[in-house]
């Protein structure tokens, strides 16, 4: 039986998604190919973290097969082939996400990491008794607490931007939030956990209209849109490479040279020093200075080719591509009674999540999960937004550039079995 | 995939529906909270014991079928039973979800309880089947304190 959605889609002239060889790209993927509970694999769990490309997974394995070794020690072929391949990674991350230069591209284990980072150099230089940070009631946690653990140490003061029913930012409430005691605001690009597009540039604009500096978590825009710091005109942009096709523990904080020059080091060790004396030690230059230890050198290359991969496919693609998946998404699921869609923004990013009337997440997690439909349940590290809601958690279904209608449709079976056990 | 009948049994999915002894009690002697992170399962327990008899229990709280029923289910079955018989259930309770499919359940122990062995092939529901038993655990710690002081 055909919908009108799907008679209207097929009706459409439009440029297709299909022009987007998605069949190909499926193939690139050898996750993708595989088996859950006997039946092929819809994955639908992207914003938690992405399959990777085979050219990701060859890439790492060719860095231990042919060219392990330390960077930026040795004078031999192998560590200087490490570290030009290491520091051209950090080349492609800088073009990505068009950032004037590569300098300033600091290596972290993922956005986690870098919004840690910020708050422990930028901020205990920056931030003082009294002061206020602004976040929103729909940050991740890592985009929270840490601001928490700044807070606590020195007695700053979190402000929290309230949200629409819809799952917007409310602008109103930001603006009237913003005051002489600002000294930053950190805020998600896109939410994990609805999908909502926040306006970055305004919320930007807004706050350097008072001089106050903005962090921003791309950890789900970076995915799912171009990217380009500048453009936002932020002063640092947070993300992690494994929702990027990339492997866990690399990710990047990029932020502006001047702040990144004047910021204290993270962590002391080798690689983050110009010389050390027990009378004191100096530090290397940026961002070298935020880099100690040995890094997650395989890490950074994988997240160099996921960034090649997906710069091949082009972001405006993917962005347009996953917008139509979005769309058909979420006309087949709000045709489905009983199941009501949190996070009804009108620019979202291809998440969505559903509460369904007396059936709870986890159950639907479970049963889907047996029809080969993997999606996420619980509270998706957004406690607060949760509790804005007054609901325990939802069901969410996060799709990729690799995804396709019957993903789509396998979800919506999938859903109908749930109805089906709990009738 | 394992069989969701085995999980989904008619009788839990008619304790998710229409929990028993869902309610608070204002004059229980021990309470406790219990929650799991995992799903945002939360639940209260209220316990009425004396002389070592668990003369009423009951819950409230938010939870997946699979909790709301086992809490539901726990409380049915041990009212009117000692500290050390529920000790006793609770073990035999822990060891059906975490042995292996092939070992039956220990029904005549068990009695109605053994619904719940089909959890045993979806290992990340265990730990909702269990929070109302380990929340039970706290409640029975706090038993001979004063609730004003949980
Ligand atoms: C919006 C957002 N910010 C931050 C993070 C944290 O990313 P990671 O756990 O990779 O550090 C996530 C991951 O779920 C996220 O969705």
């Amino acid at each position: 039986m055909t919908t009108t959605a799907e008679k209207k889609i097929a009706g459409r002239k439009a440029p297709k998604p299909d022009a987007f060889d998605v069949a190909a790209i499926r193939n690139d993927f050898p996750l993708l190919q595989t088996q859950s509970h006997g039946k092929p694999l819809a994955y639908l769990d992207n914003a938690a973290t992405s399959q990777k490309p085979q050219a990701v997974i060859a890439a790492i394995a060719r860095y231990y097969t042919n060219y392990n070794a330390n960077i930026h020690r040795g004078v031999y072929k192998l560590s200087a082939d490490a570290t030009a391949a290491y520091e051209g990674a950090r080349e492609k991350i800088a073009r990505f996400i068009n950032a004037p230069s590569a300098r300033e591209i600091v290596f972290v284990r993922g956005a986690t990491e870098a919004v840690n980072l910020v708050a422990a150099t930028w901020g205990m230089d920056n931030i003082h008794s009294g002061d206020e940070i602004i976040v929103s009631e729909m940050e991740h946690h890592s985009n929270i607490v840490p601001w928490q653990l700044l807070a606590r140490r020195t007695g700053a003061i979190l402000r929290v931007v309230g949200i629409t029913d819809a799952g917007e930012l409310s602008m109103e409430h930001y603006q009237s939030l913003l005051s002489e005691r600002t000294r930053l605001v950190a805020l998600t690009h896109v939410s994990n956990a609805m999908g909502t597009i926040n306006p970055v540039d305004r919320i930007v604009a807004l706050a350097h209209a008072r001089g106050i500096p903005v962090l921003i978590d791309g950890a789900q825009s970076i995915p799912h849109l171009p990217i380009d710091v500048q453009k936002i005109g932020c002063d640092f942009f947070v993300f992690s490479g494994h929702k990027l096709c990339a492997p866990t523990g690399i990710g990047a904080l990029w932020a502006r040279y001047d702040l990144l020059d004047k910021m204290p080091p993270y962590q002391g060790g080798g690689d983050m020093i110009s010389s050390v004396t027990f009378s004191g030690s100096t530090w290397n230059e940026v961002p070298h200075k935020f880099e100690a230890g040995t890094p997650h050198i395989a890490g950074a290359i994988g997240l160099g080719v996921a960034i090649d991969y997906l710069s091949g496919l082009g972001m405006d693609a993917i962005a347009r591509y996953e917008h139509e998946l979005l769309t058909d998404a979420t006309e087949k699921l709000e045709k489905i009674s009983g199941l009501r869609i949190i996070g009804t923004a009108p620019e979202k990013a291809a998440v969505i999540s559903f509460v369904m009337e007396n059936i709870h997440p986890h159950d639907i997690g479970t049963i889907v999960d047996g029809e080969g439909v993997a999606i996420r349940t619980g509270h998706h590290c957004c406690q607060p937004l949760m509790d804005r809601y007054n609901i325990p958690a939802t069901a969410r279904a996060s799709l990729a550039f690799y995804n396709t209608r019957e993903d789509v449709d396998r979800l919506v079976a999938a859903i109908e079995k749930v109805k089906e056990v709990f009738n | 995939m394992s069989d969701l009948r085995d999980l989904y049994q008619q009788t839990i999915l008619d304790h998710t529906r229409k929990p028993r002894n869902k309610h608070e009690m204002s004059d229980a002697t021990a309470t406790a909270d219990g929650h799991n992170p995992l799903c945002g399962d939360k639940i209260k327990l209220f316990l009425k014991v004396s002389n070592g008899i668990i003369e009423d229990i009951s819950f409230t709280g938010n939870g997946c079928a699979i909790s709301t029923a086992s809490a539901s289910m726990m409380t049915e079955a041990l009212k009117g039973k000692s500290l050390a018989e529920v000790q006793a259930l609770f073990e035999r309770f822990h060891t059906m979800l975490t042995s292996p499919m092939d070992r039956d359940p220990d029904i005549e122990v068990l009695d109605k309880l053994a619904v719940f062995s089909g959890v045993r092939e979806f290992p990340v529901r265990v730990k909702c089947a269990t929070l109302p038993w380990h929340t039970l655990q706290a409640a029975i710690k706090h038993e001979h304190r004063p609730v004003s002081t949980e």
